[in-house]
């Protein structure tokens, strides 16, 4: 996770061509109790991975030995469901740096790139050119390139991918909202002392009495 | 001058700063914690050595992960005491003020800004929890932030957003006996599927939103993030006049309250206002609803079948629609009008208002729950608690057989012991019907209050229309 940085990645990817893939898969709610960023990756994907005992599912695609890599490659509508960020925590504590999908939910998008966890939007057909490279050869390699906003397979074939400018440079360049945000400090205290968002912001709140 | 929405108007009223290529950032007015998103966030501005830019405008409580039973006692699981007390310890130390479990306001966090008149007409609202877009229904900008986002927050009472698009969905008309507000959001959803509001904030319009209460308004907003929407939102009219004036207890009174009603009143979108996208709904098709998958999308009628293959449009969600009737145990163009259910669940942030209890117990009052069914009534809040208790709703639940416990998110998400074992099917008045939600391999059948109670007395998925 201290990998604050990305620009360029070329690896082999796990495919997972299910669609809306809900963070309730990605980490159960019984899993959120840690007070820290780290080690939700053991259960990434838990009720898929494990079963009740505990005992790998050799089925699943993170047990099949035949598909590891940098890249997790998910169906359509990637995310969704609840805000925790803790699903995109896991998916960066497994190793993951990039999720490939045809739609992220977004919530799940935000948290992500506020990870360095880099989501690609790609086309459906693209998506599906991807699945079936990798299920004839588990070892293909995909290659994310952040600078051009690029995608692309060893064929040759490649797609374009979205990300705001402003994200974009922070991922280039490794530095956070907060950093940003605090650089605007008296810009945000001129606009609280004027009260700018209406009366009612300033009211008071709390001290229950 | 151009014609705005409301939510243009709020919006811009709450931009500090807007560069060129960069997000806006954007004021926020409210901010409400948890122990489950929290901690990570105070762990960053720790790192940082920076306080928390304005203590006034966030607020915590315990809702999450917590005992429903035995409040007054330490919670037993060990995890979920060390992540409240990580709270308590953080509130105190940043001088956040706190409603734990010992305080008579603390509740689900979505239910207690409204009850408290912490949630109003205009603010933005933000807090680590997806369905803070149930504060919409007072005409505020609310929706959920991951955990880096609350401590951005902490640290500026700000976040850098980009603006979402924006979508009308306008239902009018009269609802029909036995059809409530909660029928009439997973009727939108699963027609327009849990993507189909994905990358937009929405606002509600039309008679038949008018013509709800604010807590029925609630439930509408609660679940706007179901269809994938960042929001949801509804014009202030004199129905939220009247709730916010009930004696809430930090909502402006007296002079300062005709002052804020001005101001509220122009909160409304301009005739002739352009939005991205427009739906319109009639009140006259929407029936009692049930979801019989996997995802709030996926919704029938109460007394419809589960699709089968050939009716899916798409042909990509086959292998999902699939997997998801193999999860729940369920045939293709099956009823599910008369299934055997093992749990009700009456509870969370969509639905365990008081109007949700009271729509409960009006139906349930001198009947008993069915034999073999478990029944759970979780109350949103300590003054929901407190106010069922008054009215003698209590007694209602108790007689019927139901298991009535304190106030938490419990088998929402099954944080907490409230869970529904696996391959069990549970009638749940919850938001989310996903694999495990609550609790790994749970069964969840999405519905409203009243559908919840029908099947309580019945044991069976049953259509509240036939005891009417």
């Amino acid at each position: 996770m201290s990998d604050k940085k990305f620009t360029t990645l070329v690896s082999t990817c796990v495919p997972l061509p299910i669609e809306n893939i809900d963070t309730d898969q990605i980490i159960p709610a019984r899993f959120l109790k840690a007070t820290t960023r780290e080690g939700f990756g053991e259960n990434l994907f838990r009720d898929w991975r494990y079963d009740s005992q505990g005992k790998e599912k050799p089925d699943f695609v993170l047990n099949d030995g035949q598909h590891q890599g940098e890249i997790l490659v998910a169906g359509k509508n990637f995310g969704c469901g609840s805000s925790r960020e803790h699903a995109a925590w896991a998916i960066r504590d497994h190793g993951f740096r990039v999720v490939i999908s045809s739609f992220f939910a977004d919530i799940f998008k935000n948290n992500a790139l506020n990870n360095f966890l880099l989501p690609v939007q790609v086309s459906e057909y693209f998506l599906e050119k991807i699945w079936v490279q990798v299920k004839a050869d588990a070892q293909v390699k995909i290659t994310v390139n952040l600078e051009s906003q690029t995608v692309s397979l060893p064929d040759g074939s490649s797609d374009g991918f979205d990300i705001n400018t402003y994200k974009k440079a922070c991922l280039l360049h490794g530095y956070d909202d907060i950093d940003y945000l605090l650089s605007m400090k008296e810009k945000i205290r001129d606009f609280e002392d004027q009260d700018k968002s209406g009366y009612l912001s300033t009211g008071k709140m709390a001290t229950a009495n | 001058m151009s014609k705005k929405t409301l939510f243009d108007k709020i919006w811009e009223k709450h931009v500090v700063h807007r560069q060129e290529g960069h997000p806006d950032i954007l004021y926020i007015d409210r901010h409400f914690i948890h122990e489950v998103t929290s901690p990570q966030a105070f762990n960053g501005l720790k790192k940082r050595g920076i306080p928390v830019f304005n203590t006034k405008k966030t607020l915590a409580t315990a809702d999450h992960n917590v005992p429903t039973k035995d409040q007054h006692l330490p919670i037993k699981d060990v995890l979920s005491r060390f992540q409240v007390d990580t709270l308590t310890k953080n509130c105190k130390e940043y001088g956040v003020e706190l409603y734990d479990l010992n305080h008579p306001f603390q509740g689900i966090v979505h239910i207690i800004g409204p009850e408290l008149g912490l949630t109003l007409p205009g603010m933005t609202i933000v807090c680590g929890d997806s369905h803070t877009s149930t504060h919409g229904a007072f005409g505020a900008i609310a929706f959920g932030i991951g955990t880096s986002e609350v401590e951005q927050v902490l640290a500026t009472q700000c976040m850098l957003q980009y603006k979402p698009k924006r979508m009308k969905i306008e239902i009018s008309g009269t609802l029909g006996k036995g059809v409530l507000s909660k029928d009439i959001i997973l009727y939108i959803i699963a027609q327009i599927s849990s993507s189909g509001g994905n990358g937009y904030f929405v606002e509600y319009t039309g008679s038949t939103i008018r013509a709800l209460s604010m807590e029925a308004r609630m439930t509408i907003c609660n679940m706007s993030i179901e269809m994938g929407a960042r929001g949801g939102l509804i014009a202030p009219d004199e129905i939220t006049f009247e709730y916010i004036a009930q004696d809430r207890q930090f909502a402006p009174k007296g002079e300062a309250l005709e002052q804020a009603k001005a101001y509220w009143k122009t909160l409304q979108s301009d005739e002739g206002a352009e939005y991205d996208a427009v739906l319109y709904f009639d009140a006259d098709d929407i029936s009692p609803m049930i979801t019989y998958g996997t995802n709030p999308g996926m919704g029938i009628k109460i007394d419809g079948q589960i699709p089968t293959l050939s009716d899916l449009k798409n042909e990509k969600e086959h292998s999902s629609f699939i997997n998801s009737l193999k999860y729940m145990d369920l045939e293709p163009g099956h009823a599910l009008l008369g299934k055997k259910l093992d749990y009700v669940f009456i509870g969370s942030c969509t639905n365990a208002r008081i109007e949700d209890l009271r729509l409960v117990a009006d139906f349930v009052k001198g009947k008993k729950k069915a034999e073999g069914v478990e029944v759970l009534v979780i109350p949103g809040s300590k003054q929901v608690e407190k106010q069922a208790i008054k009215e003698g709703l209590d007694r209602i639940f108790i007689d019927a057989g139901f298991d009535l416990r304190n106030p938490g998110c419990s088998a929402c998400l099954g944080m907490n012991e409230d869970k529904v074992p696996a391959g069990m099917y549970c009638i749940s008045t919850s938001n989310r019907n996903f694999e495990g939600r609550q609790g790994p391999g749970a069964r969840t059948f999405l519905a409203s209050p009243l559908s919840a109670a029908a099947a309580a007395i019945t044991g069976r998925v049953s259509d509240v229309r036939d005891f009417m």
